[in-house]
């Protein structure tokens, strides 16, 4: 294990033991709970913005298509159930994202201002379908659509953390043991070697925008069921604390590096940030500049690592 | 300055690889000093750090009687030595006039003096005799003019020394005759002039003094009068390196053609049979790579039509070729070769991943296993091969390169520069192989800017001349031959 590996591990474990004795609140099984909770939705747009990043591309759009695919989910359930409705919110995450990786793809242009150009579209598309209202689930089946949010038995830890588990849990699969995975790692590392080994590194750069939106429909789907309502506006600016995440862990902006478990200690760290404002009593005004500073601390770090091996 | 400037046992070496060794040249005012060598002599680089591009290993720079620090292109400028490239180094929004005056513009005060600009300009365009239109954008203008725009650069910044890296590769017979004329009338001034060139004759005719590197060392230098291009081309090659080059085996009578092309814009015909090394040879920028890229996909084929056992290969696509049975060891491991942040074993396994997997998963075992056996048939030398690529060695790297394609065992294999950058070591175990794998039936086309490893190593050299192939030798052919055709004066 590397220096960078383990620092990102050293610099959790300090704000966990820093957290556990200061405050008697910390280590109790509510507090573990929500916070798990509270990492659910920029975890989910961490892990498709992780694998983005390591195939060097970024998804600007991921909060957009989170909006979206929320507004479509809802309205779907309203007419035919709450499972039509899920469904019908991540294919409309897939396509949007598919659409992403196409148009990054055709025009030729960075990733960063085709997507940054399609999430004003897409707020605009979600703004068209609402006509700028929120929108409900119908009253008889609210419940049902939120039950989505609920605790379970596993000693109150909710359905959306069990599902960023899985979420986490099956991208990693992907990264580590699938041939695309490897593809995703070459693409992003090398694009010319990569072509010149015979990768279809387009089609790869779908794949990788297609489950960022998925992702990203995913968080949608739990934001939705928390509150009982979706709106155009709903989780915007989310994808950059995702990047954030996926920084502070240590994946690497130049593409072909990186790692899922990397973007949720990412996640994890801003979380605890967060948590240990509330919990310590300190004033959350000064939570943005602390926060900002640590993106800057790890990007820093990472590239005296890097030139240091080079 | 006023008296001659000299280097004085200039060493240089670029990641253990020594390109200079002790070399010393001494550039006269009022001169033409010619710069002759192969590919690879050293002379861009001797001239690079004349001008402040890299500093020296070792030696020293001394102008009247002083040595100086030339660390940077800013601090040669300031001693009055200026460098044109191939490379044209101009900001192409600007104009000709704000392209010359750039960063010396006349002030008085710190208030900019555009019309003292323009005289200055005007006076410039008068000694030179160029036809230049001041407010032209400078990315409108031909290659030449704006060559003649850095040339007036230059001239503006007060330079003495006027060093010029191949400044007439680009231009036509015309332009670089006059380009020639212009450099004897600055000299005529008094000025300094350093020319590197590949074209001899055009040497010869230029220059007052020519010097001659090879390999990195310091040959010859002499009135261009007393030289020849056969004199000078005698000198480049001198007596060559004792490298043993393996005997490539016999190309079986009936061994059939595998790899066919007609109608490149390269060449008309072209025909690897199994078990043949067809070596390409010619300066670089004279399209070598070119074919090879062109032939396997990597760039799109407008013309012409390629096969591989009678199989056509799709115009632009890689994927298309490698599943005919081509493989291409490109020109640069960083660049083309290699995904220098993943691992080895990623890296060997990434041009035959479909190949080891089951249903979309790796399978490890299996991969790890056959590049095991790559790795240790090539004795590629890493602590770990889950370790990152970047951290190994260039020659360890080169093997890598040949690992991932041979795994796919290829019925063409394509090579370009098989031995860039590796030590004599590496080099001879890449010969080895090469010859090997001709021996089992492998096409073979390689590309070297090293004319003795494609003479050793080919059953056929081709010659390639400004983007297309000239000419064609059998083996045992003379390296002076091969040599002045790739050579040969001005292109038609």
């Amino acid at each position: 294990m590397r220096v960078r590996d383990s620092g990102i591990l050293l610099a959790l474990f300090v704000l966990v033991v820093a957290l556990s004795l200061a405050t008697q609140t910390f280590l109790t099984q509510g507090n573990l709970v929500n916070l798990l909770d509270q990492a659910v939705i920029v975890g989910l747009l961490t892990c498709g913005i992780t694998l983005c990043m390591i195939c060097g591309v970024f998804d600007l759009s991921a909060s957009a298509v989170l909006a979206v695919s929320a507004v479509v989910g809802v309205l779907a359930a309203r007419g035919g159930g709450v499972a039509l409705g899920f469904g019908a919110a991540v294919l409309t995450g897939a396509l949007l994202g598919a659409l992403n990786g196409a148009a990054v793809v055709l025009l030729r242009v960075h990733s960063f201002i085709v997507t940054l150009a399609l999430s004003i579209v897409y707020r605009g598309l979600a703004l068209v379908i609402t006509a700028g209202a929120i929108v409900y689930p119908d009253p008889a089946r609210l419940t049902e659509f939120q039950s989505l949010s609920w605790p379970t038995a596993l000693g109150g830890v909710t359905v959306p953390s069990l599902l960023l588990l899985a979420v986490s849990a099956v991208t990693s699969l992907v990264l580590w043991r699938t041939t695309l995975g490897r593809r995703v790692y070459a693409v992003g590392g090398n694009p010319e070697a990569a072509r010149l080994s015979g990768i279809r590194v387009g089609p790869v750069r779908i794949v990788v925008f297609t489950i960022s939106g998925v992702c990203a429909a995913l968080a949608g789907l739990v934001l939705a069921a928390r509150g009982g309502s979706a709106q155009a506006s709903m989780g915007t600016l989310l994808e950059l604390s995702a990047i954030a995440a996926a920084v502070i862990g240590g994946t690497s902006i130049l593409g072909g590096e990186g790692a899922i478990w990397r973007g949720m200690i990412g996640v994890l760290i801003l979380t605890l940030i967060g948590n240990g404002f509330n919990l310590l009593g300190w004033d959350t005004t000064y939570r943005p500049i602390v926060e900002g500073l640590l993106i800057l601390a790890a990007v820093g770090t990472d590239y005296a690592l890097r030139h240091r091996e080079e | 300055m006023t008296g001659p400037l000299l280097l004085e046992g200039i060493t240089k070496s670029y990641a253990g690889t020594t390109v200079l060794h002790g070399v010393d040249l001494r550039v006269e005012p009022g001169r033409t000093h010619g710069l002759v060598g192969e590919n690879g002599a050293g002379k861009s680089t001797l001239v690079k750090v004349l001008c402040g591009v890299t500093t020296p290993g070792a030696g020293r720079i001394v102008a009247d009687g002083r040595a100086m620090r030339l660390d940077s292109p800013r601090a040669a400028r300031a001693h009055g030595i200026a460098l044109v490239t191939q490379e044209v180094a101009l900001v192409p929004r600007l104009t000709v006039l704000e392209n010359v005056m750039l960063g010396r513009w006349t002030h008085r005060a710190g208030w900019w003096r555009p019309r003292a600009d323009r005289l200055l300009f005007d006076g410039l365009l008068g000694r030179t005799g160029f036809a230049l239109d001041a407010d032209r954008p400078v990315r409108e203008l031909p290659v030449a003019d704006q060559q003649r725009v850095e040339i007036l650069r230059a001239l503006a910044s007060g330079a003495r020394v006027l060093a010029l890296d191949e400044p007439t590769a680009l231009l036509p017979r015309t332009e670089a005759e006059r380009l020639l004329d212009l450099l004897g009338t600055l000299a005529a001034d008094g000025m300094a002039i350093v020319l590197v060139s590949h074209r001899l004759e055009e040497v010869l005719s230029a220059c007052d003094v020519v010097t001659v590197l090879r390999d990195g060392r310091h040959v010859l230098t002499a009135p261009a009068a007393e030289q020849t291009p056969r004199s000078l081309v005698q000198h480049m090659v001198g007596r060559p390196i004792e490298v043993l080059y393996p005997e490539p085996a016999p190309v079986a009578a009936d061994a059939p053609v595998v790899l066919s092309a007609a109608g490149l814009p390269q060449v008309e015909r072209l025909d690897v049979r199994a078990g043949e090394i067809v070596g390409l040879a010619g300066l670089t920028g004279s399209g070598r790579s070119a074919v090879l890229r062109l032939l396997f996909g990597a760039d799109r084929r407008t013309s012409g039509h390629v096969t591989v056992d009678g199989h056509p290969v799709r115009p632009a696509s890689p994927r298309h070729a490698m599943a005919e049975g081509m493989a291409l060891v490109p020109e640069s491991r960083k660049e083309q070769g290699l995904v220098l942040v993943r691992s080895l074993r990623e890296n060997l396994a990434l041009a035959g991943l479909s190949t080891r997997q089951h249903a979309g998963f790796v399978r490890r075992a299996a991969e790890a296993r056959e590049v095991g056996r790559w790795l240790d048939r090539l004795d590629v030398r890493a602590a770990d091969p889950r370790g990152r690529t970047a951290g190994l060695s260039g020659g360890n790297q080169q093997k890598a390169m040949f690992g991932k394609w041979l795994m796919r065992e290829p019925k063409v294999l394509l090579v370009d520069e098989p031995t860039r950058g590796v030590d004599v070591v590496v080099k001879v175990e890449i010969h080895r192989l090469l010859v090997e794998l001709a021996a089992r039936g492998v096409a073979v086309l390689m590309v070297s800017s090293e004319i003795e490893e494609v003479l050793g190593l080919s059953h056929r050299v081709l010659v390639m001349r400004g983007g297309r192939v000239a000419g064609e030798f059998a083996r045992g052919a003379e390296r002076e031959d091969v040599m002045e055709l790739a050579f040969a004066g001005r292109p038609r």
